[in-house]
């Protein structure tokens, strides 16, 4: 718990200290980035130690507030999301102090890795507090913190907007955690969390309010509007932690919860499906319509964010009808999608950060033949986009495996009626084939064939320090699918933990473990058998002295790399299969140019919209009572405070 | 051993189906082993690569070859085992395959051609529902016989009544739609057109040749000997022990090519538009084998 206090103190020095050196903006870079690496590296060793069973001790500390208390706690459940935050903190770091040290704005840079290293703090405290006002604090400091980085680049056009967009939909969210913890203090007299259960009758009403609450920070559809915005708004190495890690605060959240509000019915884990699939459909079907790389990735989080919940929703669902040692599978997928994500999307918004100070755009339509020109972000883009498409022998794959298999096994365990687990095979597989044709269309068009805008052809690979995290991510991303069992090792303390049944939980892990062993060889025997394919035809093209020339292309011989296929185009079939997605404008002149247009658009965006336009008439239905003169003001304060205590005589 | 089946009949496979159509058509046709001649003439043939192209372009048909021998290495040859079984191995059948297909499309985006992107939108296209309807079929048989693993899933004998007879018929109907559909077959795609704008598998790896064309080629008729083996192991009893065993499989594995090459004969290509909506059937029997499983499971 020490250590955990010293990575606080680290991250809160070193914000502020390049905050301080602002005038010089070298400093006040290598400060912040410091502090957080610093800060992630001390916190490392607790939740090393947590994770791998030993105890870590709680931290008990007086608080002015009332009910309040600075009570900190490092359990599994805590240590497991608390990894992905401090590894992502210290490689986003250290890609942030290649990324701002090119900026336009050098005197901002203080101020940005105050708020950055705010954030990792926040997060840090988040998932360590024990005490539901100390909880609400550092998640709003979090999103305070976030909104300063989202709006980093404030002259852009309609970054304001995504800012403003972004913190009307955190408080949002935030408000029904107020109305969630305020009903928990209420019913226990305590804000502490080890003081809290569920009033007896009402633990639907605050499992919904908490599904609200932090489903608006995961990102969960329909609640995910403001991703799409704010993450391609931020600076890169910020999209990557906040996507990475801060959405998953809002899931540690809802675990929380569910082991608050005591054993969850089987109806809940069903409508946990329900909604994790909505969403992982809903996530990668807009993720494909896409032209932007940042907005698909963001609109991919969307998706992630639901295949996780399903998975917790299949394992509530599996426990509710007694089977611990197959719901601790379900768990364990779910859990460990969640690191998973964490290293894959990380790394490609930090790809699509070198991307796009590479080539000058993120619009897939510019861009193209990046690979040649920048091949470390090439290369781990790839690796990344393998990886998030489930595809074997990456680690998205074995999360999934392990969803599927809970799915598999609890339907042939013959006792379980079986509509939730169809609906996760099948789910998971339309969302894995789209997800699929997803990062194909954003890989293969941002990085192969030829470029598409002078900026692209003039891309040039970026700097070490930004190259460095993303190859350490991809190698994550390959080591973990090769061998999955430890993965398997990492998540077995949180899932005991959650379910209450460790020898349960450690013996169906364990059974596993081979299982995921010859997953991982048959992965690895493919990746070996096609190096000795290449070998085989290096040998067989030896002396035959191979050509080069222009591609065939049916004998055009690509005149203009405009004649290239397009994402819009690549992706057309699914976007007609399944409609409604894109917004296509056709102008007809009677003579002369045709014009064309597409456009993604998002179907959950017309109800927020007419919602919030009432707010807003309601709002100015109300604009009379402010006059602007402090008199009214005051007369309006002491009425307020009459009635209170009328309310409360009475 | 459907590994070593399949390396080594694979090629015959697709020379009895070309010997079906050839005798429906009234032509003698091309000997029965000339797909190995084939595959043989192109690995001792030079290559041409695309200025455009990188890494990518060449690691697509190693790639694709590799993935479909590891889907390979999960299925059982009759009463003889897999290489590698393990619960839910299936799964990793299936996103091997994914895999194998991400390989390619990404290889024919390499070139910058219009044509192999249009091949590889239309691939993507398909293979969304082609891919869970292949995932929901083989979870419904595991569903039905109450294991997890392929091995023992093909192996389970149908019981001789009516319930498990209309099942296989469910399941074999929509494990044949999607083995005509994963390998380019007709009425989906036709291997043999010479219009680059109706194809689909083909026009992805216009640009590949010589060795790598000879992967490609290869790894196609893996996948084909991968379906007609599965096919066979769903329909066919395990009547006898190894040796005997093993030859009845092998028969079941070309008495599907002979049914493909029947179906190509017989039926013109679909248009394109088409496509999805047949897909769309696959994957609602394949839900429909799901559920109707354990009720006509029971009946029996």
């Amino acid at each position: 718990m020490t250590l955990l206090l010293l990575a606080v103190a680290a991250l809160g020095c070193g914000g502020l200290s390049a905050a301080l050196a602002s005038r010089w903006p070298g400093w006040a870079g290598r400060l912040g980035a410091g502090g957080a690496v610093l800060g992630s590296a001390l916190g490392l060793v607790p939740v090393a130690r947590v994770l791998s069973g030993s105890e870590v001790g709680a931290l008990e500390l007086g608080w002015a507030v009332p009910g309040g208390a600075l009570s900190l706690a490092l359990d599994p459940l805590s240590a497991f999301f608390l990894a992905p935050i401090l590894a992502l903190t210290a490689l986003t770091a250290c890609y942030g102090h290649g990324y701002l040290a090119a900026d336009a704005h050098p005197r901002r840079r203080g101020l940005s890795w105050l708020w950055f290293d705010a954030l990792a703090a926040s997060m840090v405290l988040v998932v360590t507090a024990r005490n539901g006002l100390l909880f609400l604090v550092a998640w709003e400091g979090m999103a305070v913190a976030s909104y300063f980085l989202v709006v980093h680049h404030a002259e852009r056009d309609g970054v304001l907007r995504a800012g403003w967009l972004y913190l009307v939909a955190t408080h949002l969210g935030t408000a029904f955690l107020l109305l969630l913890f305020a009903r928990l203090a209420a019913s226990s007299g305590s804000f502490d969390f080890a003081a809290w259960r569920a009033p007896a009758g009402g633990a639907a009403a605050l499992f919904v309010l908490a599904l609200v609450g932090f489903g608006a920070k995961a990102g969960l559809a329909p609640l995910h509007l403001w991703l799409p915005e704010a993450h391609p708004a931020a600076p890169s190495h910020v999209s990557a932690l906040l996507s990475g890690a801060m959405l998953k605060t809002g899931l540690y959240g809802v675990l929380r919860m569910l082991e608050i509000l005591g054993p969850a019915p089987r109806s809940w884990g069903t409508w946990l499906v329900a909604a994790g699939l909505v969403s992982a459909l809903a996530g990668v079907l807009l993720a494909l319509v896409q032209r932007d790389l940042k907005r698909l990735l963001a609109y991919s989080s969307v998706e992630n964010v639901g295949i996780v919940l399903a998975g917790i929703g299949l394992a509530v669902w599996i426990r509710a009808h007694g089977d611990s040692g197959l719901a601790s599978i379900a768990l364990a997928g779910a859990l460990l999608h969640v690191w998973n994500h964490a290293l894959f999307k990380g790394l490609l918004f930090l790809g699509a950060g070198s991307i796009g100070r590479g080539a000058g755009s993120l619009d897939l339509e510019a861009l193209g033949g990046l690979l040649r020109r920048m091949p470390w972000t090439g290369a781990a883009f790839l690796v990344g986009a393998a990886a998030i498409a489930a595809l074997p022998p990456l680690n998205g794959f074995v999360s999934e495996f392990l969803l599927y298999l809970a799915a598999l096994r609890s339907v042939t365990a013959a006792s379980l009626p079986s509509l939730a687990p169809l609906a996760v095979i099948a789910g998971l597989g339309l969302v894995g084939g789209l997800a699929a044709a997803t990062f194909a269309k954003a890989a293969g068009i941002a990085l192969l064939g030829e470029p598409r805008s002078p900026g692209a052809a003039a891309a040039r690979e970026v700097g070490p320090a930004m190259r460095f995290p993303m190859v350490v991510l991809a190698a994550a991303c390959v080591v973990l699918g090769l061998a999955g069992p430890l993965g398997l090792a990492a998540v077995e303390a949180p899932v005991a933990h959650l379910l209450g049944a460790r020898g349960e939980a450690a013996r169906a892990l364990g059974a596993l473990a081979p299982t995921l062993w010859t997953v991982g060889a048959v992965g690895g025997g493919v990746l070996l058998a096609a190096l000795g394919f290449a070998g085989l035809r290096r040998s067989a093209l030896a002396g035959r002295s191979p050509r080069t020339a222009p591609t065939w292309d049916c004998g055009y011989g690509a005149p203009t790399p405009r004649m290239q296929y397009t994402a819009s185009s690549l992706a057309q079939p699914l976007t007609a299969l399944f409609g409604g997605l894109v917004r296509e404008r056709l102008a007809r002149g009677a003579s002369g140019p045709r014009s064309f247009a597409s456009e993604p658009r998002d179907p959950a965006e017309p109800p927020f919209r007419r919602a919030f336009g009432a707010v807003a008439a309601l709002a100015a239905r109300l604009a009379p009572l402010e006059t602007g003169s402090t008199h009214l003001y005051v007369l309006y304060v002491v009425i307020a405070a009459f009635a209170v205590l009328l309310w409360k005589l009475a | 051993m459907e590994l070593v089946l399949a390396l080594l009949l694979a090629p015959l496979l697709t020379g009895v189906v070309r010997r079906t159509k050839a005798v429906v058509a009234g032509r003698r046709g091309p000997p029965l082993a000339q797909a190995y001649r084939d595959l043989w003439k192109l690995l001792h043939k030079s290559a041409v690569y695309s200025r455009t192209t990188t890494a990518v372009f060449r690691a697509g048909p190693v790639l694709g070859l590799a993935c479909v021998g590891g889907a390979l290495a999960l299925v059982p040859a009759g009463p003889a085992p897999a290489l590698a079984s393990f619960p839910g191995d299936f799964v990793l059948l299936v996103a091997l395959l994914g895999t194998a297909r991400f390989a390619t499309v990404l290889a024919a985006l390499d070139t910058g051609s219009s044509f192999e992107g249009m091949g590889a939108s239309r691939e993507l296209g398909f293979a969304v529902l082609a891919e869970p309807a292949l995932l929901l079929v083989l979870a419904s048989l595991a569903q039905a016989t109450g294991a997890w693993s392929l091995v023992p899933v093909l192996r389970a004998t149908p019981e001789a009544e009516l319930g498990a007879f209309a099942l296989l018929a469910i399941v074999g109907a929509t494990l044949f739609g999607l083995l005509l559909v994963e390998n380019a077959r007709i009425p989906f795609d036709d291997p043999t057109t010479h219009l680059e704008l109706t194809m689909v598998h083909e026009v992805m790896v216009l640009d590949h040749g010589g060795p790598d064309l000879a992967a490609i080629e290869a790894a196609a008729m893996l996948k084909l000997w991968l379906f007609a083996g599965l096919l066979a192991g769903v329909l066919l009893p395990v009547v006898a022990p190894a040796p005997l065993g093993v030859a009845v499989h092998v028969a079941g594995v070309f008495a599907v090519g002979v049914a493909v090459g029947g179906i190509e004969s017989s039926m013109a290509r679909l248009r394109l538009v088409r496509v999805p909506q047949i897909l769309v059937a696959l994957v609602l029997l394949a839900l429909l084998s799901w559920v109707l499983g354990p009720e006509l499971a029971a009946l029996s």
